[in-house]
């Protein structure tokens, strides 16, 4: 497998946030035009992987390199230049509420191409049409429901065609036939425009639907990483829980827990978030 | 005890940075913004009119209603006082001198700074916040667009411009409805304290006031942004910082006041 032909190479990656080492030596990588499932329970890490793929965040150690270019190495120029090239459906839209529907799908168009209004306005309401939103452009964020607003987000990260997209918690809070409708999205999205992407989930009946591969974070390490069937077939225990739905028995701990009971905290830093601007 | 004293000083230290950090954060964001505004277009991301004149709208057309009934009654109240104040001496002839001066380098500049902390700072730092806690901030970043260039630059550009716009406006608002008075309680004519502010008054004072107003323009901006910028924990977040960008505006811009006025006069 040659670099050219990886979207997606995460080489290390380290993070950590105050003493709390959050990833621990996370290496990857998404061929082109593969959907790349990254799953794991809440704290797992997911969340802040795909900000430091986002480039929001900045590692402590190890290289994320983007469609063949390291995204914390590069000039900004080139950031800019490859950011056009990559689209994002954040999990909870994160569509302007200032702003239409319309405006908001072609705010990356305005932005960063010559266009005119008219084929702006094409190209919108092509996009609307491909998340099945024709005719809503015209509504603000906060008179769609949550689905619609996760296919506002979907048509507003694939404006552009990006070469790679990705997807955080589509399915989150939705219900189940909203949720396949958005998994048949994804998987229609990839068949028609060959794009990769990555989608972060916890949900795993999508996860096994739309998945290539997938990849499972458990604690901040890469517990597995495989297709869709090494997964199911995996006899890592902690995998058969996740996948057989069991809570986990917790470590006994003896000092730990009295650590606890006397209130004397360990690594009391919140989660790390994006930058202020 | 010294443990108490310890953790006194642990906190002290603590705000200390805290205080010398947010004060960075504000310069450096101040300098991206200027910068964003002059090298955009060479970066492919240029400043646009459209949100400028939109935020112009916003922060000085739609303020002008209540600026001119502020305006009126401050001049109405220093010409009330003025005239109170100098009957002692007898010399209520001489109002004309402390309302003109007062008003073109103190009260317009003041009171307008003051108005547009309270509407247009706060509101600025409650968009930001929210957007910030939206993770639209987020999503500018990933799209390529800068949130500076995007959010910032326009309300620094409309403020600039508006606020000296605005303050004169004030000047004369006040000076009329100071005119008014004078001329009714001292039976002498408009047009006769209208020569008489024509000859107290200098451009200098005028741009005294001017000048104050770009600055309290930018302090505004600045503090409104950084406020937003820095919200976490939801909407009560964001209502604490919305109250914290207005206290520490108006603060700023009192305090700026005083140091410009004693770095000039002098």
């Amino acid at each position: 497998m040659t670099a050219a032909a990886n979207s997606v190479e995460v080489r290390n990656l380290q993070t950590y946030y105050g003493h709390r080492h959050i990833l621990r030596n996370v290496s990857l990588e998404v061929r082109q035009g593969e959907i790349f499932v990254i799953m794991g329970g809440s704290g797992s890490g997911k969340t802040t992987l795909l900000n430091h793929l986002l480039g929001l965040l900045t590692p402590s150690s190890g290289s994320i390199r983007l469609l063949g270019r390291d995204i914390n190495a590069i000039d900004p120029v080139d950031k800019q230049d490859l950011r056009t090239k990559m689209g994002v459906a954040f999990q909870s839209g994160a569509l302007f509420s200032s702003m239409s529907v319309g405006d908001n799908i072609a705010l990356p168009l305005r932005e960063h191409t010559n266009l005119d209004e008219t084929t702006i306005g094409i190209v919108t309401r092509l996009k609307l049409e491909v998340v099945a939103l024709a005719g809503f452009e015209h509504l603000m964020p906060a008179e769609l429901s949550g689905g619609m607003i996760k296919r506002a987000a979907l048509a507003r990260a694939i404006v552009m065609d990006p070469k790679l997209l990705f997807c955080d918690e589509p399915s989150a809070g939705l219900d189940p036939v909203v949720a396949a409708s958005i998994d048949d999205l994804i998987l229609r999205l990839r068949d028609a425009m060959g794009m990769s992407i990555v989608v972060v989930t916890h949900d795993l009946d999508s996860a096994f639907k739309i998945a290539d591969r997938i990849c499972v974070l458990d604690k901040g390490e890469v517990l597995a990483l495989g297709s869709v069937d090494e997964i199911r077939a995996s006899p890592n225990e902690r995998i058969q829980n996740l996948l057989n739905r069991r809570t986990e028995e917790a470590e006994v701990d003896p000092d730990a827990y009295l650590r606890r009971l006397m209130g004397i905290k360990e690594g009391e830093e919140d989660e790390p978030q994006g930058k202020p601007l | 005890m010294p443990s108490r004293l310890h953790a006194l000083l642990d906190r002290l230290g603590h705000a200390t940075i805290r205080a010398v950090e947010e004060f960075g954060f504000a310069a450096s964001l101040f300098g991206e913004a200027l910068w964003w505004l002059a090298m955009g277009r060479a970066r492919r991301q240029p400043v646009r009119m459209a949100p400028i004149l939109a935020q112009a709208m916003e922060i000085g057309i739609a303020a002008l209603p209540i600026i001119t009934v502020l305006a009126g009654t401050i001049g109405l109240m220093l010409a009330i006082q003025g005239i109170y104040t100098l009957r002692t001496f007898g010399a209520e002839s001489r109002v004309t001198l402390g309302i003109a001066l007062s008003t073109v380098r103190e009260f317009s500049p003041l009171i307008t700074g003051i108005l547009v902390a309270g509407r247009s700072g706060s509101a600025l730092a409650a968009r930001l916040g929210t957007m910030r806690i939206n993770q639209e901030v987020d999503a500018l970043t990933v799209m390529g667009i800068s949130p500076v260039r995007f959010l910032v630059v326009p309300p620094l550009v409309a403020m600039a411009v508006m606020m000296p716009l605005m303050t004169l406006w004030a000047d004369l608002v006040s000076l009329f409805a100071a005119g008014l008075y004078v001329s009714a309680q001292l039976q002498t004519s408009l047009a006769a304290y209208g020569d008489e502010l024509l000859t107290i008054l200098r451009l200098n004072d005028f741009m005294h006031g001017l000048a104050k107003s770009s600055i309290f323009a930018a302090l505004i901006t600045i503090v409104g942004v950084v406020n937003g910028a820095s919200v976490s924990g939801g909407a009560e977040g964001v209502g604490r910082m919305t109250t914290r960008s207005v206290v520490h505006a108006i603060s700023a811009i009192i305090i700026t006041d005083m140091v410009f006025a004693f770095m000039v006069t002098r």
